[in-house]
């Protein structure tokens, strides 16, 4: 097992690499007249000049080993479009701890709501009228049904009226965390009650359940050791991935209370063509998210011994 | 007469022949010799007439909601086909112009003319209720919102249908072997983490820019990056079930891969991939909604539910033009729900468990 994790971490590095070339390439595709805000007025001059202290006027191998070095000393480089001078890392720095915190908050939400969910969707399954099957699938359905954009405006316009809410963010009042969160929640939660129920309920079909139960074990023992142990299994792998992906905040939620966090700043760098930040953002994400795959993988072998990762004699 | 009879047509040769051997008379001598090897006696056999996917049809037709659901899918897309040909002769993209009358800017009175009836004036017809002239109102430009709807939705299905297709056939094909061959674990772990960090957004723009944007160029975009959750889904499943003993015994009997891979991992498997397929084409479909929400969606003269969605989230602080945007928003809901339910009720019947009660 360590040993696989080791190689994977090696291989790792090599992919860091190959993900960075591309996205370096892709951006040398991207069209001149996206670098300059007054692309008609300018004369062919202004403009070599302006490529040249963007420093695209070099080959594309040159370009990239003066990336490399840069990363290599902890300089990412500067921004040149987004907030023009500003070292990339105190741009990210000052955006990432609070899509963090909202993001997390907002997982362990989902989490604790979610599970609970699906174990009582799955146990009603069994029960003569379905109750809580049904309802909490309404819940489910309506969520994956109505576009996020959609119900994250209603939920700010009709939620920003309570008491104490408000409609707009302010890191110094706790009370207007909560729409952006229970926001950002939902999705999650429903995803989370989905998925579980449908491999709880598959779960519950197999021979060892009906043996423990013809036996006389108690419902909610079975449901809790032999069902819910082995159902939670395929969604632990995603976990890690989910902690990670909060790191980049999410588009629609932050724009709409004004959150001054992470969300939608890909895109913007992306579609202002801010080159370094770009490459910054892309480097951070990848690292993080190729760690987050292998996490999961190790997750979901120690929760179920009977998956082994490593090359095994036999295997194919 | 018949002793033995059997339902199904491929056991009517050992029928016959049950049937010849009991009504024959046989001499002593033949009653007590050996029976010779006979190869086509051997493929004659008790076979049960049992089929998996009749019986998971079977099982998937009790279930009422999922049939009407299905049907509201259907009509759905035939109607989507069929809307053109209904008498109501509105385009998608022509502006339109109605005749109201003029109102005295400052009066707030309907503006007379010397006989005293009020002084009709053509103008855009533009952000009309829903009415009898347009069935669904009007957008803020003039457009007609029935028209440009249906449009939309078929565009939208159209493409949930062609990403999602991609999506099954590359990510299961990817999951499966990316799960169970263990050599190619090093090749499809980084080939999934490369094509997963490359931002979307970012193919998206350079696909639009080096071909034309539309359609076709959104299908080819979206399909790029679809597959890669279904292949790390069906792999995450593989990799639980791949060292289980039935397939180590299969192995050691030296099955091939591929015969693992269609017979003991897949068969497995239907339940969790039909529900992730029925999700697919929503999902598609919300996918586009949101990269028409970032402003990389297909042209405005290609209505999709993605720009109609938008447009009506614009308007959407104007109580009285929210029309724009619950209409869309019901439409796209209709068709999540439907697959989501057919999903789950095709799930739940896929499992050989539930065949029998």
């Amino acid at each position: 097992m360590a040993k696989y994790i080791g190689k994977r971490l090696l291989r790792s590095l090599l992919t860091l690499f190959i993900i960075i070339t591309i996205v370096f390439s892709l951006l040398r595709l991207m069209p001149v007249e996206g670098y300059f805000q007054n692309f008609e007025k300018m004369s062919s001059t202004q403009i070599r000049v302006g490529l040249q202290q963007l420093g695209l006027t070099d080959p594309l191998p040159v370009q990239m080993a003066k990336f490399w070095k840069g990363v290599f000393q902890g300089d990412l480089g500067v921004s040149h479009k987004y907030r023009v001078g500003v070292s990339v890392l105190d741009i990210i720095g000052g955006k990432m701890p609070l899509s963090l915190s909202i993001g997390l908050c907002s997982l362990g939400i989902a989490l604790l709501l979610g599970l609970p969910l699906g174990i009582l969707m799955a146990r009603s399954t069994r029960t003569r009228w379905k109750i809580g099957d049904r309802l909490g699938t309404v819940f489910v359905v309506v969520i994956q049904a109505v576009p996020a954009a959609v119900y994250y405006l209603l939920i700010q316009f009709y939620g920003g009226r309570l008491p104490g809410a408000s409609m707009f963010f302010d890191a110094g009042r706790p009370a207007t965390w909560l729409l952006p969160i229970f926001s950002l929640a939902l999705g999650n939660i429903a995803y989370y009650a989905m998925w579980l129920r449908r491999y709880m309920v598959d779960e519950s079909n197999k021979d060892y359940v009906k043996l423990a139960r013809a036996k006389g074990v108690p419902t909610a023992e079975i449901s809790r050791k032999h069902i819910f142990r082995n159902a939670f299994v395929p969604l632990v792998q995603f976990i890690p991935t989910s902690v990670i992906l909060t790191l980049m905040g999410s588009l629609y939620v932050e724009s709409l209370y004004s959150i001054p966090g992470m969300g939608g700043l890909l895109v913007t760098a992306i579609q202002t063509q801010d080159n370094t930040l770009v490459q910054a953002l892309v480097l951070i994400y990848a690292a993080i998210s190729i760690l987050g795959l292998l996490v999961g993988d190790i997750l979901m072998a120690i929760l179920d011994p009977r998956i082994t990762l490593g090359q095994k004699e036999g295997g194919r | 007469m018949a002793l033995f009879r059997y339902k199904d047509s491929k056991t009517q040769a050992l029928a016959d022949h049950l049937n010849e051997t009991a009504q024959r008379q046989f001499t002593q001598e033949e009653l007590f010799q050996f029976a010779p090897y006979d190869p086509d006696a051997g493929e004659r056999g008790g076979y049960s007439g049992y089929s998996y996917w009749r019986s998971t049809l079977r099982a998937f037709r009790k279930d009422r909601t999922a049939m009407f659901f299905l049907c509201v899918i259907a009509l759905t897309l035939l109607f989507t086909f069929l809307e053109p040909l209904i008498p109501y002769d509105r385009q998608p993209n022509t502006i339109y112009y109605t005749e109201r009358a003029e109102i005295n800017l400052f009066t707030r009175q309907p503006v007379l003319d010397e006989n005293g009836d009020p002084v009709v004036k053509v103008s855009l017809a533009k952000d009309l209720a829903p009415g009898k002239e347009f069935w669904f109102g009007t957008n803020t430009i003039g457009q007609d919102l029935w028209s440009q709807i249906w449009a939309g939705t078929r565009n939208s299905l159209a493409i949930g249908f062609a990403v999602a297709c991609v999506d099954a056939l590359l990510g299961i094909l990817v999951g499966v072997l990316w799960g169970y061959v263990r050599k190619l674990d090093f090749l499809f772990t980084e080939l999934y983490n490369v094509f997963d960090n490359v931002p979307q957004t970012l193919l998206v723009i350079i696909i639009s820019y080096i071909l034309r944007p539309g359609m076709g160029t959104m299908i080819f975009a979206m399909c790029l990056t679809s597959w890669l959750q279904t292949a790390r889904f069906v792999r995450n499943q593989v990799v639980i079930i791949r060292d289980r003993d039935y397939n180590l015994a299969s192995r050691c009997l030296g099955t091939s891969t591929w015969h693992i891979i269609t017979r003991n991992l897949l068969p497995y498997l239907v339940s969790i991939i039909t529900m992730r397929m029925a999700l697919a084409i929503p999902a598609a479909i919300n996918n586009e909604v949101f990269i028409t929400y970032i402003g990389l969606g297909v042209p405005l003269e290609t209505p999709t539910l993605g720009n109609l969605v938008e447009a009506g989230r614009k308007v959407m602080s104007e109580a009285a033009l929210r029309y724009q945007l619950f209409i869309p928003v019901i439409i796209l809901a209709t068709i999540t729900i439907s697959f989501y339910i057919i999903g789950n009720a095709f799930a739940d019947a896929a499992d050989p468990k539930n065949h029998v009660n």
